[in-house]
């Protein structure tokens, strides 16, 4: 593989929930790439298929939940195809996943060099325990874990210090792929902040590519790269950080970055609330999700789903504003007429 | 081991002391609390008050109540109780170490049945959970549950010894061995194996397999399912999640991350078990006629032998407080986050 060809291509990916009230379509037709070595932010409401699309990524959706349509290419293989063994191994070896809550996401009874061993020996067999012991200590090191951390428990650590255990834990076996799912939103402010800047310096030291779910925007403006923005299970916006805060095209972007309070005492201003409630995924508005709650709402908007536009060169947005379709033309006029 | 687990464990010794005294003083409350006078009781309706009188002051029962009770604290803690009233009137310590091993020789592989068979089967339900094992495993588990211990040992005798003769019927051991059997400490597989007497070891072994099979069977209902319920639990939180993100197998997951976080919640229910294995060691002994502690205290009840009861409450109120002290500590090896 070639550094210029992604490192995940997500293509038309679905994933549906059974419920009670019928299939709730959780992601829908979603399709983007991760690069090798970036942050890719991941933002929208919560509810909007987040976690169900990072949880897609490793394969973790249980039932009720399948995959059930698309791809996911990981190094060009679809990870889809795996059978059980190879999902074992692509799940640690290749890509990894850090949650929200680091009160719960290690095992209480184990201590944090047991973790870490145990993540290597579970992969490879023939790792001697003083061999794994070494590689852990030099990961240690590099994370600015102290190594006296390794005899700890995980109850007789911090908040953060867990998440990086966690994050040790993903890279300990060279994965490619970390996905953070809100794995700062349970800290506090100032440990985030660290922690955030600690991922930044992970990427750059081990290369590794980030996926990093939110809601909090404002997050993603200090920690990512580019900015995928979903809404009620589309991907509606994606681009560059520096594009998409100052140019969004997507009428959702648009509102969410509105109402984001700044930190500037003199600039205090009337935060945007964005109308209506986001839709029940079992039974999503027709055409373009956003549509009832879109201040530019056009009649096309109900009837067709937009499909994938560049707009500018890495800026791409779904929206019928910015594309054309022989509909768009006819209503328009009539309206306007 | 660790200086905080060393801690813990003579914290807890010393928490053992003073929760001894109040189940001793329980005992001794309950003891003088309970409808019946025991002179009266033992002695039948027509003595005189001279009589009785003789009797009171034999058994102390005319002091102040705090003598008493300072009087039995003492026998409880030098584990001489005075004699019997009834059957041969022998040193009541005497009694008791006579019957007190052989109920544990048939409680411990009991135990150890009922938690290997237990918890093995809650943690395969739950792993295969809602599949037709799992049901299977749930209806079996609140069968032997609901069916009363004597019933399932009468129904056992007669499979085992009646119809197929494979187990002995009753008893400790064969009485023709009995006679030239040198016994030391009452356990009869202990002593068997140190005189190196195979044959009589083979009689043990063999008249301990269906009342330890009975009682064990009957205790294991409760466990698979508490088991099962703690181990689903488990396995849908977010360590077991992350685990399986990282690729560890699904079987480690449930056997290693899960079973040992499960076992908490396990060992508390074993100590608790102890109190039930007692009821039910007195079912079992009775069906088995097993010459336990069990039923050496109905029969004491019976013979309202006042001493032997007082006695023998006294001794499994200390060895609960045993049982639970040796619970906690395994579970302090268990569970770090207990020991700090
Ligand atoms: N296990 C599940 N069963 C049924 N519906 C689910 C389940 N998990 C998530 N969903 C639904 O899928 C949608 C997306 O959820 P999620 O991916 O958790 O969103 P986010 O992470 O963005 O908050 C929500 O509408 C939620 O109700
Ligand atoms: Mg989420």
């Amino acid at each position: 593989m070639n550094d210029t060809s992604p490192l995940v291509q997500i293509r038309d990916l679905s994933v549906t929930y059974k419920t009670r009230l019928g299939d709730t379509s959780a992601v829908d037709k979603v399709s983007f790439d991760i690069r090798h070595g970036e942050i890719l932010g991941l933002v929208g409401e919560s509810g909007c298929g987040k976690s169900t699309l990072g949880k897609a990524l490793l394969r973790m959706i249980m039932p009720p939940g399948r995959i059930s349509a698309g791809q996911i290419l990981f190094n060009g293989e679809d990870i889809l195809t795996f059978d059980d063994k190879r999902l074992r191994d692509y799940r640690g070896r290749q890509a990894s996943m850090i949650f929200q809550d680091p009160m719960t996401s290690l095992n209480p009874v184990q201590t944090v060099e047991q973790h870490l061993v145990e993540a290597i020996q579970v992969h490879e067999a023939q790792t001697q325990t003083p061999d794994a012991t070494g590689r852990i200590k030099t990961l240690l090191e590099r994370l600015g874990i102290m190594q006296s951390r390794l005899a700890s428990y995980p109850h007789q650590l911090s908040g953060g210090m867990r998440q990086r255990v966690m994050i040790g834990l993903g890279l300990v076996l060279n994965a490619g792929l970390i996905i953070a799912d809100e794995a700062t939103t349970s800290l506090d402010v100032i440990v985030e902040a660290k922690l955030v800047d600690q991922l930044r310096e992970i990427r750059d030291e081990f290369g590794v590519s980030i996926l990093a779910i939110t809601h909090n925007i404002a997050l993603v403006a200090e920690m990512a790269d580019r900015v995928a923005v979903m809404y009620a299970g589309n991907l509606v916006e994606l681009g560059e950080v520096s594009r998409i805060f100052d140019r969004p095209l997507h009428p959702y972007t648009q509102g969410l970055l509105a109402s984001v309070p700044t930190t500037e005492i003199n600039e205090r201003k009337e935060l945007y609330k964005m109308p209506g409630e986001p839709p029940n995924l079992a039974r999503p508005p027709s055409g373009c999700r956003f549509h009832p709650r879109c201040p530019a709402a056009m009649s096309i908007c109900s009837r067709h789903r937009p499909g994938l536009n560049e707009a500018a060169p890495g800026h791409w947005v779904h929206c019928w504003l910015y594309q054309d379709h022989p509909e768009k033309e006819e209503k328009t006029l009539k309206v306007a007429a | 081991m660790s200086a905080s687990l060393r801690k813990f464990i003579i914290t807890r010794i010393l928490l053992t002391i003073p929760m001894v005294l109040i189940l001793i003083t329980l005992v001794f409350i309950i003891m003088r609390i309970l409808p019946g006078d025991p002179i009266r009781s033992q002695l039948g309706p027509r003595v005189t008050e001279a009589q009785a009188d003789v009797l009171r002051e034999r058994l102390g029962l005319n002091r102040p109540l705090i003598v008493q009770y300072g009087d039995f604290l003492v026998e409880m803690i030098t584990f001489d109780f005075g004699n019997a009233l009834t059957q041969g009137e022998r040193p009541i310590k005497d009694e008791l170490a006579e019957k007190l091993p052989a109920t544990i020789e048939l409680s411990i592989p009991a135990v150890i049945f009922m938690a290997v068979l237990g918890v093995w089967s809650g943690a395969y339900a739950a792993k295969n959970r809602k599949k037709p094992v799992d049901y299977i495993f749930r209806l079996l588990s609140i069968a032997v549950y609901s069916i009363p211990i004597f019933v399932m040992g009468l129904l056992f005798q007669i499979l085992f010894s009646v119809r197929l003769p494979v187990f002995p019927l009753a008893g400790r051991m064969d009485t023709v061995m009995l006679v030239s059997f040198d016994s030391p400490t009452n356990f009869y597989v202990i002593d068997a194996i140190i005189t190196g007497n195979w044959p009589a070891l083979g009689s043990a072994l063999a008249h301990l397999a269906l009342p330890a099979f009975t009682l064990g069977l009957a205790l294991t209902g409760v466990f698979v399912r508490l088991t099962r319920v703690n181990m689903i639990e488990m396995l849908q939180s977010d360590f077991i999640t992350a685990g399986r993100a990282r690729g560890i197998p699904e079987r480690r997951l449930v056997y290693k991350h899960a079973l040992r976080n499960t076992f908490i919640p396990i060992l508390t229910l074993i100590g608790l078990q102890f109190a039930a294995l007692m009821a039910g060691a007195v079912l079992t002994e009775t069906t088995f006629s097993w010459p336990g502690i069990g039923r050496y205290l109905v029969e004491r009840i019976e013979l309202r032998d006042y001493t032997a009861v007082q006695s023998t409450i006294g001794v499994f109120a200390m060895f609960v407080a045993g049982i639970s002290l040796i619970m906690d500590i395994l579970y302090a090896f268990i569970d770090p986050r207990i020991r700090y």
